[in-house]
């Protein structure tokens, strides 16, 4: 469980994160939704570590992220940003190999070799791996962190828009990736998203934020509520029925 | 999604099919080995002193020659290295210790303890050229930090400019207080004046080697950049201070003993990583022996262009590596790396 009490992020006098408090059950995947600006990478990135709360407390799995050893917490917890705009000249098979880095410390035991090759596989990247980074696209390269992240077999796993970049076939490549991810490995997800749909098609429970704070919270039955999406988004929609859940439409 | 069988995932897994790192002794590691050891016996025997004619030659091989081709060695690698760490903690190809002010920074440090001290030691001198290069690094790296710059030009741009005001603060200084002999000599860096006394010094890069060697997974990993470091358990901030220690040493030693050496940091860091990527520590075994090629054959050429003269060796790789500059920014250019 990812449990967030009273944490705050000041930025400024007027942008101020929180205070939040908000539990993030364990397994299954949970989207954090919200208008830019909402907060929600913020929030992300707190309970990765990747950056410092000013007030309140975050744990997962009972450590707390600001206490915990950042080598320890490696080894529960993985975060994933937007693309960076450097590219490193790594072939597929080594930056996937480096998310074994928590255990082996890069000196791939076979047992490593085996787990890389796992997630190269489960994420079609056997016909690229020894191609480097720089020589693929946008979504090849994102799907190569994505294995990267995936291979550190981590319990939990914080993506920031993994969407980000993809065409629609791609993108829906990727949800079903998840899904599988959460099903299957049973690992627990949690990934900002930007498109309302995609939410609610995959995520089992959406955290909507809105304006540093945490809006709404549960199932997506729950939160794919016209009023309650009209007013976080302060857009009017509606949602209707499709043939797969719940569709915003605005 | 198509859901994959797990014998299927599980059918390819002996390790040895694919491997994720290349080896290091290749045949074509030990070919450049080879070309590397003919290249120091050239230049051992490459000078205006002809061997083989007086008596005292022998003392005049090991007095010189040696020393001097051991220097060129030490000091290929030591740079070629320097550069190395540096493009992956800055995560920016075009950065080097003179394009980002650190070799100017060693020199500052220089004149500084010939201004504090009447006559400084070679221990004196080169301590105040590490201090002030690791010092001058930092700050570098943390303007970085801080501006969050977006264009991979921008960085190398603001070291050059960085790199010139401490080194007109230098020349200022040198000049006010009557001490620029100081700094003569060592604005062109040159291995004309290295023999027996003068270059032991070099010797820790062998030390720094070693250190880098077991940092190498770390600087790869950091080479991804500062969120993925940190979220594979890395102390992103300690090992940044640990790599600009190590840059400091080596290029604080090599300004001390022998002077101002460009672009050897950026030629060939960037060329073994166009052939062979970015892990460090199955390239760093290379970037040492094509660094140590660069200036010997530099060398070489700026000892027989003009016999009896000699060039400074710094003229030659300032002339080949701004040409190398020029490719590296083609070559992103065309893949649209550089923004």
């Amino acid at each position: 469980m990812i449990k967030l009490d009273q944490v705050k992020k000041s930025y400024s006098d007027h942008v101020q994160i929180g205070p939040l408090q908000l539990e993030l059950p364990k397994a299954g995947l949970t989207a954090l939704i919200g208008p830019n600006g909402a907060g929600k990478s913020t929030t992300l990135m707190m309970i990765g570590r990747l950056l410092h709360l000013d007030e309140g407390h975050i744990q997962v799995a009972g450590l707390d992220v600001s206490s915990t050893k950042s080598k320890d917490l490696a080894k529960i917890i993985t975060i994933l940003r937007q693309e960076n705009h450097f590219v490193t000249r790594l072939t597929v098979r080594q930056l996937v190999g480096f998310g074994r880095f928590p255990y082996s410390k890069g000196r791939l035991t076979p047992e490593d070799e085996a787990i890389t090759s796992k997630y190269i596989d489960f994420l079609d990247l056997t016909q690229l791996e020894h191609r480097y980074l720089d020589e693929l696209s946008g979504g090849q390269r994102q799907r190569a962190y994505v294995a990267m992240v995936l291979c550190q077999e981590t319990e939990y796993v914080l993506l920031d828009e993994p969407l980000n970049n993809l065409d629609i076939a791609r993108s829906v490549q990727m949800m079903g990736y998840l899904r599988h991810v959460a099903d299957v490995f049973g690992r627990t997800i949690v990934t900002v998203l930007h498109d309302i749909n995609f939410a609610a098609k995959y995520s089992d429970h959406i955290c909507a934020m809105k304006d540093g704070q945490v809006a709404a919270f549960g199932t997506v039955k729950e939160i794919m509520v016209a009023e309650t999406l009209s007013d976080i988004f302060e857009t009017p929609l509606e949602i209707i029925d499709g043939p797969y859940g719940p569709i915003a439409v605005y | 999604m198509e859901q994959r069988q797990p014998q299927q995932v599980n059918g390819r897994v002996e390790p040895n099919a694919r491997p994720s790192f290349s080896a290091v002794w290749t045949p074509s590691f030990i070919i450049a080995l080879l070309i590397i050891f003919l290249l120091a016996v050239t230049s051992l025997f490459t000078g205006v002193y002809e061997l083989g004619r007086q008596t005292n030659d022998f003392d005049m091989f090991w007095i010189t020659r040696v020393p001097r081709t051991l220097a060129l060695m030490l000091t290929g690698a030591a740079m070629a290295m320097a550069g190395l760490v540096m493009q992956l903690i800055t995560q920016n190809r075009l950065v080097e210790p003179t394009t980002t002010g650190t070799i100017e920074w060693a020199g500052l440090g220089l004149l500084t303890v010939y201004l504090l001290v009447p006559a400084p030691t070679l221990m004196m001198r080169m301590t105040g050229a590490i201090i002030f290069a690791f010092i001058g690094t930092m700050v570098f790296f943390w303007f970085l930090r801080s501006v969050k710059l977006r264009s991979s030009l921008i960085v190398p741009i603001i070291g050059l400019m960085l790199g010139a005001v401490i080194s007109a603060i230098s020349t200022f200084l040198g000049l006010f207080f009557r001490a620029s002999q100081a700094l003569e000599g060592w604005f062109v860096g040159s291995f004309a004046s290295i023999q027996i006394g003068r270059y032991e010094y070099l010797w820790i890069i062998i030390g720094v080697t070693i250190c880098i060697f077991f940092l190498a997974n770390r600087l790869t990993v950091v080479g991804l950049g500062e969120d993925i470091a940190t979220s594979l358990g890395i102390n992103y901030n300690r090992l940044m201070m640990v790599a600009t220690g190590l840059i400091a040493l080596s290029v604080g030693i090599v300004a001390t003993v022998i002077g101002n050496l460009p672009f050897l940091g950026l030629i060939v860091p960037n060329l073994v990583s166009m052939i062979r990527g970015d892990d460090l520590r199955s390239n760093l075994p290379w970037v040492c022996v094509i660094g140590m090629g660069t200036i010997l054959v530099s060398d070489l050429i700026s000892r027989t262009i003009i016999q009896p003269f000699e060039l400074p060796v710094s003229l030659i790789l300032g002339t080949v590596g701004a040409a190398v500059f020029i490719i590296i920014l083609l070559r992103q250019r065309r893949r649209g790396g550089v923004r």
